[in-house]
């Protein structure tokens, strides 16, 4: 009566040493760390961590370790947050040319749970501090100006067939053009057809005029919207990168917002003007004849001006611009279909396309440069200090050797390799956002706060943990003891859960643990009332403990179900807080299941099975 | 066994309350309701939109001085106040017209006139802008969040019971949920996006609640071939009653360390928490259950016609 089999002993004992296991990391305290990226142009390579641990050696810095990162990273740990500024001072004075470094908190972990892959829960931005910024895309301006493109195309189109036509208008999503007969509206509707296959085209008679109508299909428009988001997000990412900001989160959020969240930040002022710069592109044919040296020397030749490659080599290009960045509508890495090089193949919009063709055609043979323009932000350090200045920062990203005209699409060799071709064509496509943005929301937290924050989740937590322990010790004694270990496992194991899927802790889910452990004894409550009530109507002790484990289950499982929907609701629903409390909510519940159920229910086994009873401590 | 009186041998004829309980219950209802429409509530920077700043100075220090420091900017519209502690200040302003201006310039303004104003005694601790459309968009995604969760109940309280008790647990936490958010109309407190999630959370509680002593009352209604309908529900709610204060009672432990210690961020989500449970314990006994009664529950409505629970496996 009332023994479990060994197989289910051991199951239970298996869950909670997992359990505990993947709740241990969150014991470890954190480190001040360093994350060490490669500088643009640059990489992390076996050299590197020996020039930075040098770096600190000479500055008398004190350095804990260094280790490799994932996405080549290197990550170094500091004592004290004193040390670890002083070191970052080291690495920026000696090494920044070619390493970007941004503070960051690392747990102190002791090298077999990292084996493991073991990790601590990570904190959300109103636990640790930081910046959250919700920004939303134009979308009617990203469709808007997608007609007003094809509009170019088309007219361009048309003029370039000698197709003749009266007007060319936008009309929502629609372009309207008219025709003199029906003849040359044939002409152009299969023209065009041919060329804009994603469009649909209509021809009908308005008013004596022959129209033909271009639609952009919904289904075109949907990936239009698509693709203006995940540029912008690419774009973006782009920048919060160069912030110097460790571990920054750049996510989708719904069909037209994305949420960068910056642990750590401070500075939201700064992180607008990132994110609202606008980088662009323009290509330039290089001046052959002028004298790089003189326009060195300050005396460029008329009609050019002196760039610098990113190795710091100066080039002379002429002043007009071919292209500009806002004409590039894709860009994609792939190879020459000739000599296997790597290439980048670039889409322009009408206007450039034709721009591009002219240019291109009188000037094979000769090279071509793409100058990439951005208002970036460096860190000196003047008498000590950090001091942040803004600059227009032009770079020529790379020159190549024009072949043959090129058209609407078209391709850039002579890149060094299949990464820098993909470097390339990402800046070519995250060069200017691909729709105006505005930003919908921000909340930037304090360090201090952060650290209240924890401070007073975890005093709520023990407090409400430790008064309900002392009121189920007293009431139900024996049982409730178990109750209490029982209680204490499932909170271990929802942490424990919580680090396993890495989910992000905030405040409302420290306050959806809190409630957790409050509802986590119902179903204790549950079996031993019932227990309770059995005893009382004259049944064995033994008897009693099996038909209240019996009887409470399908009440606990009801009860817990529906208020799991409720959970369900709060987490499709949510965006940030509200998410953090489902989250912790459901994981919860469903180890308070388990632990409420199975074991409790091994517990009391273990102590009451099989024995004679009279009476129990309940 | 200790044979001392339990609070199971209570035996209180609930039932016979319940009109009394309607009446109260309408009264309070339509009191909520008026206030609801008439002086709606205090929301917080989640639903209006906005901007937020929480100081921290090093000295107690006193409101007059954060307007004066702030008139000078032109910003004499923001509404100031403490924040937990007298070193502690939240300032609000409302949405600004001029939608560039936005939150992060304003936020440096005023923090470089307070600091002024305050010699640099003064720590910026938060800032919060939420746009005005957000905003809206949320007060509507809120409203959908607590209808959506009460249809599924429905539906899964309908499934596994019975229409009435479908009905019956609906009503009672509309019942709640009316009286939770009352109570923020009338005393207008703030109302915040983690007052939402709390009083979503009070559906999810109550809900347990209720379900527990409807399980009873099948359960009853099964086994005891005798008795009336009035008299088997009265018995399942005492014999679940010490249950009911007892989880209610740990729940309210954890809440009021939670109103006492967790900080000025979770006093909304943990009083509304603590209105919703006491509320939820009363409409679990009178409301919900009156209104089954009031329905014409039989017992033949009970009566298993397909095996209930039997897709539940029984413990070994």
């Amino acid at each position: 009566m009332n023994r479990y089999p060994l197989w289910k002993n051991l199951l239970i004992l298996g869950v909670i040493l997992v359990g505990l296991l993947l709740a241990w990391p969150n014991l470890y305290s954190q480190d001040p760390s360093i994350e060490i990226t490669a500088a643009r142009g640059h990489e992390i390579g076996a050299a590197s961590s020996g020039e930075i641990k040098a770096a600190l050696e000479n500055a008398k810095v004190p350095l804990k370790g260094i280790e490799s990162l994932e996405g080549g990273k290197l990550l170094a740990r500091f004592d004290t947050p004193g040390e670890q500024l002083r070191g970052q001072e080291a690495i920026e004075r000696t090494l920044s040319e070619r390493y970007r470094t941004a503070l960051t908190q690392s747990a102190d972990l002791p090298g077999w749970m990292r084996w493991l892959g073991l990790n601590q829960m990570s904190l959300g931005l109103d636990l640790r501090g930081g910046i959250h910024v919700v920004i939303d895309v134009d979308m009617e301006a990203a469709i808007e100006q997608a007609v007003e493109r094809y509009s170019g195309d088309l007219r361009t189109l048309l003029r370039e067939d000698k197709i003749r036509y009266l007007t060319l208008t936008r009309d929502g999503t629609n372009i309207l053009i008219r025709f003199e007969d029906a003849a040359s509206r044939e002409a152009g509707e299969k023209k065009l057809k041919r060329e804009f296959r994603e469009l649909d085209f209509q021809p009908s008679e308005e008013s004596g005029a022959f129209v033909l109508r271009a639609g952009l299909p919904e289904t075109e428009q949907q990936k239009i919207k698509d693709f203006a988001l995940q540029q912008n997000i690419t774009t973006l990412r782009n920048r919060v990168n160069a912030l110097g900001v460790a571990e920054p989160s750049i996510a989708r959020q719904g069909d037209r917002r994305i949420v960068v969240e910056l642990p750590g930040a401070q500075d939201p002022g700064r992180l607008k003007d990132i994110l609202g710069a606008t980088a662009t592109l323009e290509y330039r044919l290089v001046d052959t004849e002028g004298s790089v040296a003189d326009a060195v020397a300050g005396r460029p030749p008329v009609g050019s001006k002196l760039y610098y490659e990113r190795n710091g080599t100066p080039i002379l290009l002429k002043r007009r611009v071919i292209v500009t960045g806002d004409q590039i509508t894709d860009a994609s890495a792939g190879f020459d279909s000739q000599s296997g090089s790597p290439a980048v193949f670039v889409n322009l919009d009408g206007q450039g396309a034709r721009r591009m063709r002219d240019v291109t055609t009188e000037n094979v043979g000769k090279p071509m440069a793409v100058v990439f323009i951005e208002n970036r932000t460096t860190t000196q350090m003047v008498d000590g200090e950090p001091v942040k200045t803004t600059r227009k920062v032009e770079e020529v990203i790379s020159v190549a050797t024009i072949r043959e005209p090129f058209g609407r699409r078209f391709q850039t060799t002579g890149l060094d390799s299949s990464n820098e071709a993909h470097d390339t064509a990402l800046l070519l496509r995250s060069g200017a956002l691909a729709a105006p943005i505005e930003i919908v929301e921000e909340r930037t937290i304090g360090p201090s706060l952060g650290q209240d924050n924890i401070d007073q989740g975890l005093e709520s937590v023990m407090l409400g943990l430790g008064l309900v322990l002392l009121f189920m010790a007293v009431y139900y004694r024996v049982f409730g003891l178990v109750a209490n270990l029982a209680l204490v496992v499932n909170l271990v194991l929802t942490i424990a859960v919580l680090s396993m899927l890495q989910a992000t802790l905030t405040l409302p889910g420290i306050a959806g643990i809190v409630l957790t452990i409050g509802m986590a004894v119902d179903a204790n409550v549950l079996i031993y009332e019932r227990i309770r009530e059995e005893i009382r109507n004259g049944n064995s002790p033994q008897a009693s403990i099996h038909a209240g484990y019996d009887k409470a289950f399908s009440t606990i499982v009801d009860a817990n179900v529906t208020t799991l929907i409720a959970a369900v609701v709060l987490f499709s629903f949510g965006t940030g807080p509200v998410k953090g409390f489902a989250v912790t909510l459901f994981i919860g519940i469903v180890t308070s299941m388990f632990t409420a159920i199975l074991g409790s229910r091994a517990l009391i086994n273990l102590i009451y099975g099989g024995r004679r009873l009279n009476k129990l401590a309940i | 066994m200790t044979q001392k009186r339990t609070i199971n041998e209570l035996n209180i004829d609930f039932m016979r309350q319940r009109k009394a309980a309607a009446w109260l219950s309408g009264a309070v209802l339509i009191v909520c309701l008026l206030s609801i429409v008439f002086r709606g509530f205090d929301f917080g920077l989640d639903f209006t939109g906005g901007t937020v700043i929480e100081l921290g100075y090093a000295q107690p220090t006193e409101l007059s001085d954060v307007r004066t420091a702030l008139e000078t900017e032109g910003l004499g519209s923001a509404t100031i106040q403490y924040f937990g502690s007298r070193t502690d200040i939240l300032i609000r302003l409302a949405p600004q017209d001029g939608e560039e201006e936005a939150s992060a310039q304003l936020s440096d303004r005023v923090f470089a006139a307070l600091s002024r104003a305050a010699e640099g005694q003064v720590e910026l601790r938060r800032v919060e802008f939420v746009g005005p459309q957000v905003g809206e968009e949320l007060r509507e995604q809120g409203g959908l969040a607590v209808l959506f969760s009460l249809i599924g109940i429905l539906i899964y309280v309908a499934l596994r019971f019975e229409w009435r008790f479908a009905v019956g647990a609906v009503v009672a936490l509309i019942h709640d949920v009316l009286f939770t958010v009352g109570v923020f109309s009338l005393l207008q407190i703030p109302f915040d996006l983690t007052v939402l999630a709390a009083v979503l959370a009070v559906i999810g509680y109550s809900l347990n609640d209720t379900i527990v002593i409807f399980d009873r009352v099948r359960e009853n209604f099964r086994r005891m071939r005798k008795g009336t309908v009035i008299g088997i529900i009265n018995n399942s709610i005492n014999e679940t009653l010490s249950r009911t204060i007892v989880t209610s009672g740990t729940t309210l432990l954890v809440l009021v360390a939670l109103y006492f210690l967790g900080g000025e961020t979770i006093n909304g989500f943990a009083l509304a928490l603590i209105i919703g449970i006491l509320v939820g314990t009363y409409s679990t006994i009178y409301v919900a259950t009156a209104i089954v009664v009031w329905l014409g529950l039989s017992r033949d409505d009970l009566l298993p016609v397909k095996k209930e629970g039997a897709e539940l496996d029984p413990l070994p």
